[in-house]
């Protein structure tokens, strides 16, 4: 089975570029550029030193002693909560605000979900002196107030996007019409593994720091450059796809991805794309969404902004539909108790959308000599409000 | 009659006009109405378009009116049936507009053949890449008498220009501007220069102009540069808070035609 992107963008019959020919010459242009610029020796050099003085990398591979125990398994956390921003994105960033200076772009447009990639676009952006506008949902402005604060702080301008369900796939929408309309001077850093060609590539790319980070780690810490299982959260994918990507053609590794459930697979409030979805466009990429009959995109929920997207990267609908990964769900529930479980036998608050992976580990059967990595991608301080929201005297384990 | 329909609305009048509506807006069952008043105040042929969750080419006028459409109800179903209607009443060719997505959740072959069936011409998919089509789809849609017009922008390359004319067929649709639909209100000399750069080109297929076209002025000047004009965000604007649509839509058609 072949994993990888064909010439035009496909991952199997998912991905492309499906976008309106007003888009397509600001997109041509950077399929026709990002591999080149990025396999230099220059760009190599200055990503790798940002990441390591800059970001905190390598991010630890930490033993959770306590959680194994348990679980009666060896469970391993990928700490992308450590980096600076507080998650996975932005390695992303890092990368694609040095592809936009090679290609002499000097706006720099983004949307944003919970605000951890608008928070990594407005970081990079402070430190390379370039324009951000960072289009976000009205509803994500209010649920991540922290972050809007974070990202006007560090000079971005915070474009409230009121169309639609006026969540992710809105601001994405804004962001690409922003786009359309201001080619030429404007680079587009998309924070994850979605739309059109070449952005699932080049994302994965940059996110697949994660992974070889791991193979270097595990052989450290137990021997063997690989775990038996990965357990991923996804929204669009981009951490998934990190942590994945140098394990992919490694069939020994078990892929689990674990979407949101929201407040349950059939209560109409869930983002489980792949359980709930069929095949078709958005955001310029053919892949699984949630639509109607008439393919027209569902409004999804999630109590996690960053998972509340109504579709998956390509590559991941790719290696669903092939079986390479399998698709837990994790409910509000599920995931809201994974977090307070981690904060108490670890001391370490998750992001919302890492708690998603994390209840997975309450719904799969280890053994004792497994190793399991688990892609911490983010940490919970912008989720405060909405964990001490929950009745915690229910919910704390024992 | 589909291709030749089309056709046959170019080089035998002066000054063409095409018309965009959104079925389902203002009102759910406008769509008919709505286009039998343009068809009789002298507009040559219509673009019905049917409403898209994430209609990414759109501006915000066309946004707002798909938005109000879904929340008024409007469905495929719906959409064939008052197209249906449509073609009962009135003559002029009638084209579908909307997002690649509709098609493919729906089925290709069954959506075209109710285009047919129910009296549509011809088609423009903005979202639907030309390479795409070439490689995946042309050959299903050769089997229905049904234009396919495709969009060529001020950043389409000259070589690209002829691949896509190559492609189209009914009309190619020149995009007035780098820009989502309805931002501009006056033709600057750099679309000029653009117009002419792409009538030197003698294209196979005629030429109409499209996006931000919102004045008599800018109508005729189309006219001028290439074989015809689409308005859509300045028509679907005067629909707004209208109390008599109807009226309001043959004023519209009136000021442009100055009858
Ligand atoms: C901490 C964290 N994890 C995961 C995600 C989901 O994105 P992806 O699936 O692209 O990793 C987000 C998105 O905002 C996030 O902030």
């Amino acid at each position: 089975m072949n994993y990888e992107i064909d010439k035009h963008g496909f991952y199997g019959s998912y991905g492309g570029a499906f976008v309106p020919e007003l888009l397509f010459a600001n997109i041509n242009e950077l399929a026709q550029n990002y591999i080149n610029i990025i396999e230099k020796e220059d760009f190599q050099n200055e990503y790798k030193s940002l990441l390591k003085d800059y970001v905190g990398r390598p991010s630890p591979l930490y033993f959770a002693k306590r959680l194994s125990a348990r679980y009666n398994t060896n469970i391993f956390l990928k700490r992308e909560d450590l980096n600076h921003t507080g998650a996975h994105k932005i390695n992303n960033t890092i990368g694609q605000i040095l592809l936009a200076k090679r290609m002499g772009k000097t706006r720099i447009i983004a949307e944003t979900g919970a605000g951890q990639h608008g928070v990594a676009t407005a970081t990079v952006c402070a430190l390379m002196d370039m324009e951000c506008i960072v289009y976000m949902g009205e509803k994500d402005v209010k649920r991540q107030a922290p972050n809007v604060a974070r990202m006007k702080m560090l000079g971005a301008e915070v474009r409230p996007v009121s169309s639609g369900s006026k969540t992710l796939k809105d601001a994405t929408n804004e962001a690409i019409r922003d786009w359309i309309n201001n080619p030429g001077n404007t680079f587009y850093i998309i924070g994850s593994v979605v739309g059109p060609h070449p952005y699932p590539d080049m994302v994965a790319i940059f996110q697949s720091v994660i992974s070889e980070e791991m193979k270097l780690q595990l052989t450290e810490q137990t021997g063997r450059d690989y775990p038996d299982k990965i357990i991923t959260c996804i929204g669009g994918g981009s951490n998934a796809a990190g942590a994945y990507y140098h394990y992919i053609n490694n069939k020994k590794v078990e892929l689990i991805s674990v979407e949101a459930g929201g407040k349950g697979i059939n209560t109409g409030m869930s983002a489980a794309t792949s359980v709930l979805g069929s095949d078709g466009i958005i955001h310029g990429s053919m892949t699984k969404l949630m639509q109607t009959a008439d393919g027209q995109i569902i409004e999804p929920y999630s109590i996690s902004a960053g998972l509340d997207y109504p579709g998956i990267g390509p590559l991941h609908a790719h290696l669903i539909e092939t079986g390479r990964t399998k698709v837990l769900t994790a409910t509000d529930d599920q995931a809201v108790k994974a977090g307070f479980l981690l904060t108490k036998t670890e001391g370490i608050i998750p992001a919302l959308e890492s708690a998603h992976a994390l209840a997975a580990l309450e719904m799969i059967e280890f053994s004792l000599d497994e190793i399991v990595v688990v892609n911490l991608s983010g940490r919970g301080d912008k989720d405060m409000e909405t964990y001490l929201q929950w009745n915690t005297t229910d919910i704390i384990p024992d | 009659m589909g291709k030749i329909k089309i056709n046959n609305i170019f080089g035998r009048k002066e000054n063409i006009l095409s018309i965009y509506l959104t079925a389902g807006y203002p009102v759910i069952n406008s769509m008919p109405d709505l286009a039998i008043a343009l068809a009789q105040a002298g507009v040559n042929f219509l673009e019905l378009g049917m409403p898209f969750s994430d209609p990414l080419a759109d501006g915000q006028t066309i946004q707002y009116s798909s938005n109000v459409a879904l929340k008024n109800g409007i469905t495929l179903e719906k959409y064939f049936d008052q197209v249906a209607r449509i073609r009962d009443k009135i003559d002029i060719p009638l084209i579908f507009m909307g997002y690649f997505n509709q098609l493919l959740k729906f089925g290709i072959e069954k959506f075209l053949s109710n285009c047919v069936e129910t009296g549509i011409d011809g088609m423009i998919i903005p979202d639907l890449p030309p390479e795409h089509f070439e490689k995946k789809y042309k050959e299903i849609f050769d089997k229905y008498d049904l234009s396919l017009s495709f969009l060529v922008t001020p950043t389409t390359t000259e070589s690209r220009i002829k691949y896509i004319d190559k492609l189209s067929s009914g009309f190619v649709y020149l995009v007035s501007t780098s820009s989502t639909t309805g931002k501009i209100d006056k033709f600057t000399n750099e679309q000029a220069e653009y117009f002419k750069k792409i009538k030197n080109l003698n294209l196979n297929n005629p030429v109409i102009i499209g996006f931000g076209i919102s004045s008599r002025d800018k109508f005729l000047l189309a006219n001028k540069y290439a074989d015809g004009a689409i308005i859509g965000s300045a028509y679907i604007k005067t629909l707004k808070n209208s109390a008599n649509y109807i009226l309001e839509t043959k004023n519209f058609v009136n000021k442009i035609l100055k009858k």
